[in-house]
């Protein structure tokens, strides 16, 4: 199926640059326009909010409940961030959205601030996206000067900036209290909540933090109403356009701008080209590498919020990686064990102590010198560090070992009995075990 | 000299800069993550003298900058090559055979990871998932982005930095 493109559109218009000219060109800043003269801030909070747009991070938390959860009282100073740490294993939406169309997102800032009353935005993007923070700066420069941030933006009274903030190579920071400690020049270790940024967030002051491609939906449901962004996706409650982003084992790897609530089939074998050499699916992570790991029998659930949640698993970052029949389960668990267990921040025991012990113990099965009993003590460190922790990471860092253990237990088994690999395809390279 | 006694200054650019960064937060502490990204780019690394002249000029004590540059990875607190190599070996990448490029990498550069060429030339590392996952696999080379890797095409990367090109900066799937 062909779908109309709406974060997407510009950037895939042929010649289109991400420039201010080119973005006006193409109906940019009529949002702001209309809304400076038509909405009162409470009344574009309302309409996000009859819109239903979740947030596209990775909780899929309402936006505009969000928004409304800050104190009315105006006195007080408050501050918008823009999450653009985007660094979830398999997603990449962020950062084309970041690279090709910058000023959508920051038309979607000026709104943000404009409905929650904040003169000052942040967009905190991972230090990795050297590119992308040029491009940033450029364009944030750009509309500096054609006045649409800074002072008395387009003589409305308001003033609004957005500064840009680098990070240094921190997947945590995308936890939104440890963005928050990261620009208030600390190390990035997520806070006890409550009290929520809503109320007690940068600097102590009221806080909303949202995500790029969320920031970017902000005009199109200005410019179109919430009734046209309810009729689309999967409504009630997943309604809108999603860009996921789509790896692993398929002939066409990519971000793909889909309604919400397509099946999962139709984004990997219409959108995504299929699997590579027509070989089998084993295993989908349908929202990052936080989400659980489908079968191939969920191959028809489809893409919301509340489906994937059916099936065991979460939506997520939209970052759906495919791995082939081919592909060792025990390796790609401790792949990503050893991603969560470098990215722990430490501030938690049970999550700083148990993902290095996960990692060592799914080392050894990995090298052939696993014990059968390790794989209930697999479980028993897993249900140590979920829900243990201060933030959600406890809770992600478990999900590929408790998954991969649910659906493919025979493949730990095997590596234990036989001391190798019941598949052995490692992402395409052949290598013994123990190799390493 | 002793590096001990010698006095570390930012240029002239940069302390324009760093007083612009400041205007940005109502906090002085809040400018330590930019005025670091801004003090490796200007001395290629943040040595204990970077970190006690950067804790000065934000009214810090210096353990509230130590805890920061060892935290962040991208800050190097020890000199690394002139270009430094950081290839991505999380799952996705890995999917798409970034053990295979590893291995290419280490054998042409003839060092193992997180060591340094001996001209001083080029460090290699690893690190965790940089976006690039539709692209994989991926690796930056001083931020610069380089995609949809083989070893073929790592041959010819290598070869022109060697060469005397520069990475240059370039959006996704582009370079």
């Amino acid at each position: 199926m062909k779908y109309e493109k709406v974060l997407h559109k510009n950037l895939e218009t042929p010649g289109y640059t991400g420039s201010l000219a080119d973005y006006e060109r193409l109906g940019g800043y009529q949002a702001i326009r209309k809304v400076f003269k038509e909405y009162a801030p409470a009344q574009l909070t309302d309409l996000v909010k009859r819109s239903s747009l979740r947030g596209r991070g990775g909780a899929g938390f309402p936006t505009g409940m969000k928004w409304d959860f800050l104190p009315k009282d105006p006195a007080i100073t408050r501050y918008l961030c823009c999450n653009a740490d985007e660094s979830e294993p398999g997603t990449f939406k962020d950062r084309q959205l970041i690279e090709r169309d910058p000023h959508q997102l920051i038309e979607g800032m000026v709104l943000a601030a404009y409905a929650i009353g904040a003169r000052v935005g942040y967009i905190y993007v991972r230090g990795e996206f050297v590119h992308g923070a040029r491009v940033l700066e450029r364009a944030l420069a750009e509309a500096r000067r054609a006045g649409y941030l800074g002072k008395n933006i387009l003589k409305s009274g308001m003033d609004i900036d957005i500064h840009l903030h680098v990070g240094a190579g921190a997947y945590i920071c995308g936890e939104e209290t440890a963005l928050l400690e990261s620009i208030e020049g600390k190390r990035g270790l997520p806070r006890t909540k409550p009290p929520f940024p809503a109320t007690h967030g940068l600097y102590g002051k009221p806080t909303v933090i949202n995500n790029v491609e969320t920031l970017s939906n902000l005009p199109h449901i200005v410019n179109r109403g919430a009734e046209w962004f309810t009729s689309i996706g999967s409504p009630p409650k997943s309604p809108g356009m999603r860009i996921f982003s789509v790896s692993g084992h398929v002939n066409r790897p990519g971000n793909y701008e889909v309604p919400m609530g397509i099946p999962l089939r139709e984004l990997i074998y219409e959108h995504a080209g299929g699997v590579r050499g027509d070989k089998k699916i084993k295993a989908i992570i349908p929202g990052g590498a936080s989400a659980a790991f489908l079968t191939e029998g969920s191959l028809d659930v489809k893409l919301d919020f509340e489906s994937i949640a059916q099936v065991g698993s979460m939506l997520g970052s939209g970052g759906v990686t495919v791995m082939d029949e081919d592909t060792c389960m025990v390796w790609a668990a401790l792949n990503l064990m050893e991603f969560f267990a470098h990215e722990t921040c430490g501030k938690c025991s049970p999550c700083r102590e148990g993902s290095s012990w996960l990692v060592q113990m799914m080392r050894r099965i990995e090298h052939g010198h696993g014990r059968m009993e390790d794989l209930d003590q697999l479980v028993r460190i897993c249900g140590g560090i979920a829900g243990k922790t201060v933030c959600a990471f406890g809770d992600a860092e478990v999900a590929p070992i408790l998954s991969t253990l649910k659906h493919w237990r025979s493949e730990y088994e095997y590596h234990i009995k036989e001391k190798k690999c019941m598949v052995g395809n490692r992402g395409g390279s052949l290598v013994t075990i123990g190799g390493h | 000299m002793n590096p001990d006694t010698k006095k570390i200054q930012f240029s002239e650019k940069a302390q324009q800069e760093i007083q612009e960064i400041l205007t940005h937060y109502p906090d002085k502490r809040s400018a330590l993550l930019p005025v670091l990204n801004l003090a490796q780019a200007e001395f290629g690394h943040i040595g204990e003298d970077v970190m006690v002249m950067v804790a000065n000029l934000l009214d810090l004590t210096p353990p509230k900058v130590y805890e920061v540059v060892t935290f962040y990875t991208l800050l190097n607190e020890k000199p690394v090559g002139k270009y430094l190599i950081q290839l991505c070996r999380t799952l996705q990448c890995a999917l798409a055979g970034s053990e295979n490029i590893l291995g290419h990498l280490q054998q042409k550069l003839g060092i193992r990871v997180g060591e340094t060429t001996q001209d001083g030339l080029f460090t290699l590392r690893t690190v965790e998932c940089l976006a690039s996952c539709g692209t994989a696999p991926a690796m930056q080379i001083n931020g610069a982005f380089y995609e949809s890797l083989t070893r073929e095409k790592l041959d010819r990367i290598l070869d022109d930095l060697k060469r005397g090109a520069q990475p240059t900066l370039k959006p996704m799937g582009q370079n």
